[in-house]
């Protein structure tokens, strides 16, 4: 395929139209209409279907009932609209229905700036709704990631049965690069996972398979699946048991805890003779990497750390850089997210600092270089 | 003697339910069941049970289908996305009073505006049932409720004037004292292709009835006996006659008008779809 210019809310377009996403629920909100807008011309030619909503509540009811019915699903939105989103991803969570929501972040609180990149969303994607669950959220930092990306995350959804989180920047989402997209026969699809035993084989809906992941039947295909957001035992069923309540939740936990070092993606650069490190993610990685060459090119010997997924969080990496470099910086277009868990996983084992911003503009390089000049005169 | 032949609907294992005795929302759940029992080509395998949160939607939990318990208000949407996903299948929404017009009363306007193919079951006992009797937007004038201990003077909603206004294609009423005739507007509507709205009256003894001292079940189902005007008798009733207590029940709408599902599938064929 020859290259194309292609903006990256394009680009998770037709990312999710290669994964294999046949419907999409959604309402307009800058800087995520594109996504929308795309998903309403493409879905129709290849038999899917788009629905714009009455607000992102029913954007993501939508999506879940569709997803049970057997369609891939997704949907897209920002700000305020994650904020109305957050209720049914506990939904989804709990009841462990495959969806892909994309939050290509503004600056907020409220209706904030809402043309202006963020990275404000850092701790709504893992606990912005209520209550213990799982959840996934994986950071693009450019175009042709962003199309990976929306792939990688509707096969966890459909994989791990919990919603992923595909955490976009407005860096990223209105970012324009020459792309070329991979082959139709390159990408791998996980299909929408299947019960192994009949009804007269004693089928239990939310029996756990192996990777403690249940095989739940889509919806008529004649398993007469019972599905709720009450906490239930494997029947589907709910149950007021404090053991079924202890063991539904801990299985939601451990079925991402024990694929995380699958999940977890971190690209390292310059990290052989590193003594400090900058971490970062998603568009401001870009500015970070800017920066490092510059710091190198100066003779510091810095690496660089860009977190592809964000949640399920990289401990053990984070840990074992904290143990390698006398210093990390944590670049995030916030007021300070992130840094908070490299800190926690770094445990002492090094300086961590923070480098922020948080007055709608993006970094500059040399923001973020003189922030690495600083934390080296301190270590020293 | 009636046959029990319903009784295959019910996932006799989830049983007994855990309404309260004399609670109307066992009627209206056998009114369901026996209308799909009346419809050619539905089955326990292509037909689908959608509710929200609220005694009334516990409904889904002991019916033998493949049933969604949602969340509050939100059962219209997951409706939606179940149909238009896979427009095979029959979708029934089951709600309360306060699930479809206060918290998804946003949901339950659009959905009659857009017209998927739906059968939405509205089971209104004026009254929040399961958080133990608070007002709800069907809260008559006047009536006692725990967070109304004067009285309500919140104006109730009409829901099936709502619906109507709102664009759905069969709005109608009935209630759990006039049994066959609740079977029939339910089969009637889900005859009627496009969103389907039935009101379906039903007795809450114990939030509603004991407080508004309206008695025991059998003397809130006798109101609704001695009440509910039949649609034609009603459009006759000289307006001296139409008082406070007087409802109408009956069909109030039917319109054939092309549904959502169908219309989607002419803009796949305009995009030229080829999967
Ligand atoms: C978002 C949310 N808010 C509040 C509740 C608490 N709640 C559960 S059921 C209910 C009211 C149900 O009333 P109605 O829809 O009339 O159903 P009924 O119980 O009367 O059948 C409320 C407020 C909830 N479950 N979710
Ligand atoms: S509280 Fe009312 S609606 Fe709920 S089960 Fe009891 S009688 Fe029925
Ligand atoms: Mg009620």
């Amino acid at each position: 395929m020859s290259a194309r210019l292609m903006q990256g809310n394009e680009a998770v377009a037709e990312g999710a139209i290669a994964a294999g996403v046949r419907f999409f629920g959604g309402y307009p909100i800058t800087p995520s209409t594109e996504i929308a807008e795309m998903m309403a011309k493409l879905l129709p030619k290849v038999g899917g279907t788009f629905i714009q909503m009455e607000d992102e509540i029913a954007s993501m009811g939508v999506i879940l009932g569709a997803s049970l019915a057997g369609k891939k699903v997704l949907t897209a939105s920002s700000g305020p609209g994650i904020s109305l989103k957050q209720e049914l991803i506990g939904y989804a969570s709990a009841t462990e229905i495959p969806a892909v929501i994309v939050n290509v972040q503004r600056v907020g609180p409220s209706t904030g700036q809402p043309t202006a990149p963020s990275q404000g969303d850092v701790m709504q994607a893992r606990w912005g709704t209520h209550g213990d669950h799982s959840i996934i959220a994986i950071s693009p930092w450019s175009v042709r990631e962003a199309f990976d990306l929306t792939i990688k995350s509707v096969n966890y959804a459909e994989r791990f049965r919990v919603p992923v989180i595909l955490l976009m920047d407005e860096i990223v989402g209105h970012l324009r690069e020459n792309v070329e997209l991979p082959a139709e026969n390159e990408i791998e699809i996980y299909p929408r996972r299947a019960p192994k035993i009949s009804r007269a084989e004693g089928y239990e809906p939310y029996a756990p398979d192996e990777d403690l992941v249940p095989n739940i039947a889509n919806f008529g295909e004649g398993y007469h699946v019972h599905v709720t957001g009450l906490i239930h035992d494997e029947t589907g069923f709910p149950v007021g048991s404090p053991k079924v309540t202890e063991d539904s939740i801990r299985r939601m936990h451990e079925k991402i805890e024990r694929a995380a070092d699958e999940i977890i993606e971190v690209q390292q650069e310059f990290m052989d003779d590193a003594e400090f490190a900058v971490v970062a993610f998603g568009g401001t990685a870009r500015t970070a990497y800017e920066a490092v060459l510059n710091a190198r090119a100066k003779g510091l010997k810095v690496g660089f750390v860009r977190l592809i997924t964000i949640w399920p969080f990289a401990d053990k990496i984070i840990a074992q850089l904290a143990k390698k470099v006398r210093g990390i910086l944590v670049a995030e277009l916030n007021y300070g997210q992130l840094v908070g868990e490299v800190q926690r996983a770094a445990n002492g084992a090094c300086l961590v600092k923070l480098c922020r911003k948080y007055d709608m503009t993006i970094f500059e390089p040399e923001e973020i270089l003189a922030s690495i000049e600083n934390l080296v005169a301190e270590v020293k | 003697m009636e046959t029990r032949s319903y009784e295959k609907y019910f996932r006799q294992n989830r049983l007994p339910h855990l309404w309260c005795p004399g609670c109307g929302n066992g009627i209206a759940m056998k009114a369901i069941v026996q209308a799909i029992e009346h419809k050619e080509g539905w089955t326990q395998d292509n037909t689908i049970i959608v509710s929200g949160i609220g005694c009334s939607s516990r409904a889904s939990g002991y019916m033998d289908f493949d049933t969604l318990h949602t969340a509050h208000g939100r059962a219209i949407p997951f409706a939606t996305g179940i149909k238009m996903a896979n427009p095979e299948l029959n979708v029934v929404v089951i709600t309360g009073d306060g699930d479809c017009t206060a918290i998804g009363g946003n949901h339950f306007i659009h959905g009659c505006r857009r017209n998927v193919d739906l059968t939405v079951i509205l089971f209104n006992n004026n009254i929040y049932g399961m958080t133990g009797g608070q007002a709800s937007p069907m809260t008559p004038l006047g009536k006692k409720a725990t967070t109304a201990p004067y009285g309500s003077i919140d104006r109730p909603f009409d829901a099936c004037k709502l619906a109507e206004a709102a664009g759905a294609t069969y709005v109608a009423r009935s209630t759990a004292f006039h049994v066959q005739h609740l079977v029939k507007m339910i089969e009637d509507g889900m005859d009627c292709k496009g969103f389907s709205f039935i009101e379906a009256m039903v007795q809450c003894p114990t939030a509603y009835g004991r407080r508004n001292k309206i008695g025991e079940p059998a003397k809130m189902m006798a109101w609704m006996r001695d009440n509910a005007v039949m649609k034609n008798a009603w459009d006759k009733l000289p307006d001296d006659k139409k008082t406070a207590e007087k409802f109408p029940i009956g069909l109030f709408y039917k319109a054939e008008t092309e549904t959502y599902d169908s219309a989607y599938h002419r803009i796949q064929e305009m995009a030229g779809v080829t999967a």
